[in-house]
């Protein structure tokens, strides 16, 4: 099989810049710990609302770990609870949160949380709210009627 | 000679018959998909409700099966079927019976799946993701349409088999050899719907289960999930690499390379599906990564394409006297619908591919996920690149098999159908993207969420969508005129079915590309490599299951 030769100098170039890419990609996400949110804790659906942390959603101080609050969410068709939080600015949260019934989405829209929720999982994200403002929480996996009714807001406050 | 013989070439009029009956069922569910799509963009404006109690998620599950299922489906086994006839010299008696049988059970679950639908005991989108219960109806349907497919596949098999066992040491015709791969790779990845439907989503609608496993349904789903739109793509290429060189009048700038291309595709496209799962919870990191990594091999085969193909472009202007770097550029057959058509869809392909770039990029995922920015990519792939394809090989495709020809008038209107669909999808896909980025998320119905500033920013760019989707729907009902018109009003008469020659015939392509053992076995393990730890961790450390919810609205 015979290939041009000019084929062969774009297909190493565009090799190469696959390779290069892949590797920033990668280094970003295991070195730097940018991965995308992949929690592996499970929970059982049905009693989620009797179990730790889920019991107490809402904005926690913590004391003795990475980030300075827990915030944790309850999700079923179609709101989140809570409806609404306040969060000191500059504060490193952990978001936790879970669904009861279906799938949902969990998007802080303008920031980079953005993952989803699927019953009998945990999905964690630990951000840092470095801008003032409110951000609207919305779910953006269709979950029914009721699907772009449901959401929540974060008031990142002084 | 040869050529002259080569152009007179027609499919069999008995092959022709099965086509024209798939290219009908494509055709209708074009029409009825493309006004549920202006339904949804008008709704999403927030100008305009839906009367007599129609739900908006009923629409968008009517437009996702009817475009993403049954038009693509139908197109591409009728397009293969046709390819392959004629190529090989006709099907035999046994693979037309295949083809028919295949072609009706697949109707057949259409229409199960459609009534339930229309009785809104299926607003589950064309992903329907557990816990969501549909009617089991639904399932059933859905069942029979991957079932049918493979009945239907068998048919273009078949034909290749036979013609292999009488051109022995032969490689096969360019054209069949690409419908082959592509219907031996769909066959692999609906084996991953295939089980979730009949092993988990069936008996638990049927009540014979009580739960099911969210994870397990989903990972099975987006097995299939990613194979399916290159299901979608590889048709396109097939017009791209086979088809239009002929239609230029140049050459396939490797027969080989096109060979190889298509077998990198086979073997990269299945093993990826992790990548539509890249946000949720209960996969581990690395295998996600890893996923990333094979899904990234396709732009090997994607960049060999591009040069093939603007390969033969220049090569053709130079061999008309073109001049300078680009002069080959102004010399292609801008005035012949089945060229331009297509090669719109072709440059639609490359703001496409850089988004799925975005999209498959592990993190980056994040910013973009589930927003209507995704929604906007795939009406870049699909309903550009793709359905623009398909609308220019269905422009000589048609006539040939009704025994008609494009006239002049058809060509013009078939030009201008592209230039409205391209400006209707600049509106529509670019406001999708811009919007995603802002954080609007698809899937959904116009809402205000309570006030929210963000959400009053992302109105304006959904007015657009509408806008878009107007101007769209304006190019159906163009695209239908000329259907309608190719396949039952236009003067009779005799239609090419272009089929390009390979630049160098004396170079043979490598018998090892018909070796599909080798490639079956290659594509096994790599699914396997990519799949079989991941899958044992989400079934060893599974959750308690889910019951079934329906929270769609009903009649």
């Amino acid at each position: 099989m015979h290939m041009h030769k000019l084929e062969k100098i774009w297909l190493i170039f565009g090799i190469s810049c696959l390779v290069i890419f892949l590797t920033v990609v990668g280094v970003s996400a295991f070195y730097l710990g940018n991965k995308p949110p992949s929690c592996l804790t499970t929970v059982n659906p049905e009693t989620v609302g009797q179990e730790k942390p889920f019991n107490e959603p809402g904005l926690h101080k913590v004391d003795g770990k990475a980030w300075d609050y827990e915030l944790v969410y309850v999700a079923s068709a179609f709101s989140y609870t809570p409806a609404q939080v306040e969060v000191p600015l500059g504060a490193k949260v952990k978001v936790i949160a879970t669904t009861k019934d279906v799938i949902h989405g969990f998007e802080v829209a303008g920031t980079n949380i953005n993952m989803m929720l699927e019953p009998g999982y945990i999905s964690e994200y630990t951000t840092t709210f470095d801008k003032a403002g409110e951000f609207l929480i919305v779910c953006n996996e269709y979950c029914g009627a009721g699907h772009h009714l449901m959401f929540s807001k974060i008031e990142v406050v002084k | 000679m040869i050529t002259s013989t080569a152009a007179k070439v027609k499919v069999d009029p008995r092959d022709a018959k099965l086509s024209m009956a798939h290219f009908f069922v494509a055709f209708s569910a074009l029409a009825l998909g493309g006004l549920m799509g202006l339904l949804q963009t008008l709704v999403r404006s927030g100008k305009w409700e839906l009367p007599w109690g129609i739900d908006y998620y009923q629409i968008l599950t009517v437009h996702g099966v009817l475009m993403g299922l049954v038009l693509t489906t139908f197109f591409i086994m009728g397009f293969q079927y046709a390819a392959v006839s004629r190529t090989t010299g006709g099907h035999s008696s046994a693979a037309r019976r295949a083809g028919w049988i295949g072609f009706w059970v697949m109707l057949v679950g259409t229409l199960m799946a459609a009534t339930m639908v229309l009785l809104k005991e299926a607003s589950v989108l064309y992903t329907f993701y557990a816990p969501l219960k549909a009617h089991w109806i639904f399932y059933l349907g859905l069942t029979f349409v991957i079932v049918g497919s493979w009945i239907d596949g068998a048919a273009q098999i078949m034909t290749y088999a036979r013609w292999r066992k009488n051109n022995p040491g032969q490689p096969s015709p360019l054209l069949s050899f690409m419908a082959v791969i592509n219907t031996v790779m769909w066959i692999v990845a609906t084996l991953g719907v295939a089980a979730t439907v009949l092993f988990q989503l069936l008996p638990w609608s049927l009540g014979l289960v009580d739960t099911v496993d969210v994870l397990v349904s989903r990972t099975l789903f987006w097995y299939f999930g990613h194979p399916l739109v290159y299901f979608w793509l590889l048709p396109a290429y097939m017009c791209w690499y086979a088809i239009i060189p002929k239609i230029i009048g140049g050459k396939i700038f490797s027969d080989s390379l096109a060979r190889l291309s298509f077998i990198l595709f086979l073997l990269f496209s299945i093993p990826v599906g992790f990548h539509h799962q890249l946000t949720e919870p209960g996969i581990d990191p690395a295998w996600k990564f890893f996923q990333v990594i094979l899904t990234f091999m396709v732009v090997i085969p994607s960049l060999m394409t591009a040069f093939s193909l603007f390969a033969t472009f220049e090569r053709y202007g130079r061999s008309k006297g073109a001049t300078g770097l680009f002069g080959w550029f102004r010399v292609l057959p801008w005035g012949d619908a089945r060229f331009i058509v297509p090669f719109i869809g072709m440059a639609a392909f490359i703001p496409a591919g850089a988004g799925g770039i975005i999209n498959a990029s592990n993190q980056m995922d994040q910013v973009v996920h589930n927003t209507i920015w995704i929604t906007g990519h795939f009406h870049l792939t699909a309903a550009t690149s793709v359905v623009l394809t398909f609308f220019g090989i269905s422009y000589w495709l048609v006539p040939h098999l009704t025994g008609r020809r494009l006239t002049k008038a058809m060509n013009k209107l078939a030009i201008i159908q592209a230039w409205v669909w391209f400006i209707g999808m600049v509106f529509m896909s670019g406001s999708m993207h811009i919007q995603g980025l802002l954080g609007g998320p698809r899937r959904s119905a116009f809402s205000t969420y309570g006030g929210s500033e963000q959400a009053a920013e992302w109105i304006p760019y959904q007015i657009a969508q509408a806008v878009g989707g107007t101007i769209l729907f304006l190019g159906i009902i163009l695209v239908l005129i000329i259907f309608v018109n190719l396949a039952f009003f236009a003067p009779k008469g005799e239609e090419e079915f272009p089929v390009a020659e390979a630049e160098n015939p004396e170079e043979k392509a490598p018998m090892v590309f018909e070796n599909w053992k080798l490639w079956l076995g290659i594509t096994a393990a790599l699914i396997l490599f990519a799949y079989t730890i991941p899958f044992i961790d989400i079934i060893q450390n599974a959750p308690p299951g889910s019951k079934g919810f329906q929270t769609w609205s009903k009649w």
